[in-house]
């Protein structure tokens, strides 16, 4: 159950952090600063952080908003972790092919098959 | 119209515009690109033109029409040469967070036309053949 005001809501698949996206549309600059913060607050203090974020409330996100997840991806990355995403829109996901970020991030359909990239 | 340089204001501007292209029955897509254009359109105006000073004004000036949806956003900035924004698919720029918003507004709409001085932008969307 997210605390109120989370704009995340996570769960375990063993030490794998599943991360549900609450908004519908991530678009200001505010919005995106609090997502980010919680994402951060869940791989500040752990080595190898893995992460499936979960996109199935999102229907629109700005470009504000890949930012955050590219400086995720790179936090992750100097980490040593692993990132995946899943259940993204089609139209979200024509956002990521059209800017090439899909050859940054590890998409998956579903979140089976982005925890299946974790191993 | 003309609204603060908030994020509120602007969501809620758009949301103006959103419904009267909502009532014109275009298809999912074309609303959602609308929509992001517009939205990219926006922020940029409130971060980047207004540099988030809440008392300078946006101007939102659209038209919505069965054939077309034209939205004009003019911030009250120095302008910029769009030209010099580099591009965001290039391997050395695609790990970073920012320099996007410009590249999928060209992608997502018909016509993106800055004004000379660079403060103003001009998007057009064109109803799809056969909606």
């Amino acid at each position: 159950m997210p605390e109120p005001n989370s704009r995340i809501s996570v769960s375990s698949e063993g030490d794998v952090m599943v991360v549900e996206l609450l908004d519908r549309k991530i678009l200001d600059e505010v919005s995106i600063l609090h997502i980010s913060e919680q994402l951060n607050s869940l791989i500040v203090d752990k080595s190898a952080p893995r992460l499936v974020v979960d996109f199935t409330n999102v229907d629109h996100l700005s470009s504000s908003a890949l930012g955050m997840l590219i400086t995720l991806h790179n936090s992750v990355r100097e980490k040593a972790g692993r990132l995946a995403l899943c259940n993204i829109q089609p139209g979200i996901y024509e956002v990521f092919a059209i800017t090439r970020l899909n050859d940054i991030f590890t998409i998956r359909d579903s979140q089976a098959e982005a925890l299946a990239e974790m191993d | 119209m003309r609204i603060k340089s908030t994020w509120q204001a602007a969501r809620d501007a758009g949301k103006t515009v959103l419904a009267e292209v909502a009532g014109q029955k275009y298809d999912e897509h074309s609303s959602f690109s609308i929509r992001l254009a517009m939205e990219e359109g926006l922020n940029n105006a409130i971060k980047h033109g207004s540099r988030m000073d809440p008392a300078k004004l946006i101007s939102l000036d659209y038209e919505v029409t069965p054939q077309r949806v034209e939205i004009i956003i003019t911030d009250e900035g120095e302008g910029f040469d769009p030209a010099c924004v580099p591009d965001c698919t290039c391997q050395e720029n695609l790990q970073k967070p920012g320099g996007r918003g410009i590249m999928l507004m060209k992608a997502f709409m018909d016509t993106v036309e800055f004004s000379e001085k660079g403060n103003s932008v001009r998007l057009v969307k064109v109803r799809p053949d056969g909606e």
